[in-house]
């Protein structure tokens, strides 16, 4: 074990340049600068690899995509106003099947809102977040540990699917610092895509676009999206369950907001209390099919997000009109305390009637 | 019997779609011209834009791959560093270049990128349908200045070569038109030369092309021409704008 004591942000610049990210841009915003900050640091003088700090969130993004145009590993990170920004670049590299990771340090909203941890991206990260029909893989850490973790998986995903790939975070994961452990080590050689242009040398020109004025080649492009979409379902999604077995009430909660709640779901338990935890960590695809798995068992479920009920949507379109469907949410980058959500868990036991249910 | 012209080797075979008398179809086939000379079609990678040059990927014979609205700097920037062997141009009209693409344009400049940006300035949005350009003559009529722009509500046409000159990084800045065989000629002389700015590792090199709109200037392609040279030309002066790569002149 060689554990280091570092930020979430820290943590994600470490483990992006062990997965072999020879490209990163971004553009000051709190809550996240220390990533830009470490990559400053620690990638712009590895041999191969190129650190920019861009005149915009925009031009970070464009760059991202001119990175992985030429084939390297390419990540950019922001917070909530940055990745609107951002979102016009992301749509371009979905079109062109071009893999990316995006990190996203969310904060309150909406417009400039607050530097504080909320979770009101959720919409924006698991809707596509951009024009046009597509979607992007979108990990949710809830510990420095997974914000590591996760960045390497992000890396592999965007590769293998060839898309860009959202870690949604918030400010709280992305300042807060824990011990972290670090698998891998550095790459000797970085990797390259294949098919990446580097000029038509020994093959024919290729070209990567998405214009076409045939409507039904654009079509064929949003079918095959749509076909990869469904694989990336089927395959990749992920959620944590914890003490669901016996739960009476299983609060659904995700990234930071899980961490809140297992907090409150342990003293819930010590109360006598049968109230378990379904955390989503892939946030698109959301795991619907292990919450409907769930229902089985149980009726009963509390929604809590730092925001008035995004991700709820999914839970709703997940289970049957026979479950009991509460949500608490806390907007605005104020942050729910255990005690709080406790609270909420205690009054929807009561008012449901669970204590009576053996 | 002796050879005076054939289509350069980086030219693919294909009709272009442009409008008889535009302009892009002589720059495109003047940097096949020098991508070829210069023995580079194995290495160069092309960032087109949306608008009439979106297409651009279907003539150039090397790597292309098209870029967002005014991004192009910001794309090239990414593939030059990413793999700095390559030899990476883009390609971009006034809207693209000099008005959403500004912040783009000047910054990539300013950090002497070592690309070359070939600035397609004909004053209209010509994809779209015509409308006000940054570059738009003062008085001139567009379909959004249907009473001629007013610079009192419109503003100045902007000289953008002007202003990115003024960054430290810019190395090459020339302006020239592609309205005369001799403005050919010389054109493809400084092409070459913001080419050559690039491979030589200077820095960042830009080439403002006037280039004839007779569908939406509403003109003959003759009356285009004189109207390069007798009206264009008189607010944006033909000419080396900035040159600090030591090397010699493109005349």
């Amino acid at each position: 074990m060689n554990k280091r004591l570092m930020s979430g942000n820290a943590a994600i610049g470490e483990a992006a340049i062990r997965a072999g990210c020879a490209f990163y841009s971004g553009y000051p915003i709190t809550p996240q600068n220390e990533l830009t900050e470490y990559m400053a640091q620690n990638l712009s003088r590895r041999k191969g690899c190129t650190f920019i700090q861009a005149e915009s969130e925009i031009s970070a993004i464009n760059m991202v995509y001119g990175a992985s145009v030429a084939g390297v590993r390419a990540m950019t990170s922001s917070s909530s106003p940055g990745i609107s920004l951002k979102q016009e670049g992301i749509s371009y590299l979905a079109a062109c099947e071009l893999p990316a990771v995006i990190v996203n340090m969310s904060r309150g909203g909406p417009g400039l809102g607050s530097i504080s941890a909320a979770q009101s991206d959720y919409f924006q990260a698991t809707r596509g977040g951009g024009h046009g029909d597509y979607r992007t893989i979108v990990l949710a850490p809830s510990s420095v540990q997974e914000l590591a973790d996760f960045t390497g998986r992000a890396f592999e995903l965007a590769d293998k699917y060839l898309t860009p790939v959202i870690i949604l975070g918030d400010g709280m994961l992305g300042q807060m610092m824990e011990p972290v452990e670090f698998t891998g080590s550095y790459p000797e050689v970085l990797p390259v895509r294949s098919r990446a242009l580097r000029g038509a040398k020994g093959r024919a020109s290729r070209i990567v676009k998405t214009f076409t004025s045939n409507p039904a080649e654009l079509e064929e492009l949003n079918w095959s999206l749509y076909r990869r979409y469904q694989l990336i379902k089927k395959d990749e999604t992920t959620c944590e369950t914890y003490m669901t077995d016996d739960a009476k009430l299983i609060v659904v909660a995700f990234g930071i907001g899980a961490r809140i709640a297992k907090g409150a779901i342990k003293n819930a338990r010590a109360a006598g209390k049968k109230v378990g935890l379904f955390r989503p960590i892939t946030l698109w695809p959301f795991p619907t099919e292990k919450l409907q798995e769930l229902e089985k068992t149980c009726h009963n479920f509390l929604d809590f997000e730092l925001n008035m009920g995004q991700m709820l949507e999914d839970v709703q379109l997940s289970l049957s009109d026979k479950a009991s469907i509460s949500f608490y949410g806390r907007p605005g980058g104020v942050t729910a305390l255990p005690d709080e959500i406790l609270r909420v868990i205690t009054r929807i036991y009561h008012q449901n009637g669970l204590d009576k249910i053996k | 019997m002796k050879v005076v012209y054939r289509r350069p080797k980086s030219l693919k075979k294909r009709a272009y779609h442009y409008c008889p008398g535009c302009g892009h179809s002589i720059v495109h086939r003047l940097i096949c011209e020098v991508i070829d000379e210069m023995n580079i079609q194995d290495r160069t990678i092309g960032v087109p834009p949306p608008g009439c040059s979106v297409f651009a990927y279907h003539y150039f014979d090397v790597d292309m791959v098209e870029s967002a609205h005014g991004r192009g700097a910001a794309v090239a920037t990414g593939i030059k560093r990413a793999y700095p062997e390559a030899i990476v141009f883009t390609y971009q009209g006034d809207g693209d270049l000099a008005a959403i693409g500004t912040a783009e344009t000047i910054h990539a400049a300013n950090r002497g990128e070592r690309l070359t940006a070939i600035f397609i300035n004909n004053a209209v949005y010509g994809m779209t349908g015509g409308q006000m350009a940054p570059t738009t003559l003062n008085e001139m009529v567009t379909t959004t200045t249907p009473y001629g722009r007013d610079i009192k509500l419109e503003g100045y046409p902007i000289k953008i070569s002007e202003m990115v000159a003024l960054t430290k990084g810019a190395i090459y800045i020339e302006r020239t038109a592609v309205n005369s065989p001799a403005h050919i000629q010389k054109t493809k002389r400084v092409i070459r030369k913001a080419f050559q700015a690039q491979i030589d590792d200077l820095g960042f090199a830009l080439v403002e092309i006037l280039s004839p709109c007779p569908t939406n200037w509403k003109m003959t392609p003759i009356e285009s021409w004189r109207w390069v040279d007798n009206v264009m030309a008189k607010e944006y002066p033909l000419g080396v704008i900035k040159d600090s790569t030591g090397t010699k002149s493109a005349d």
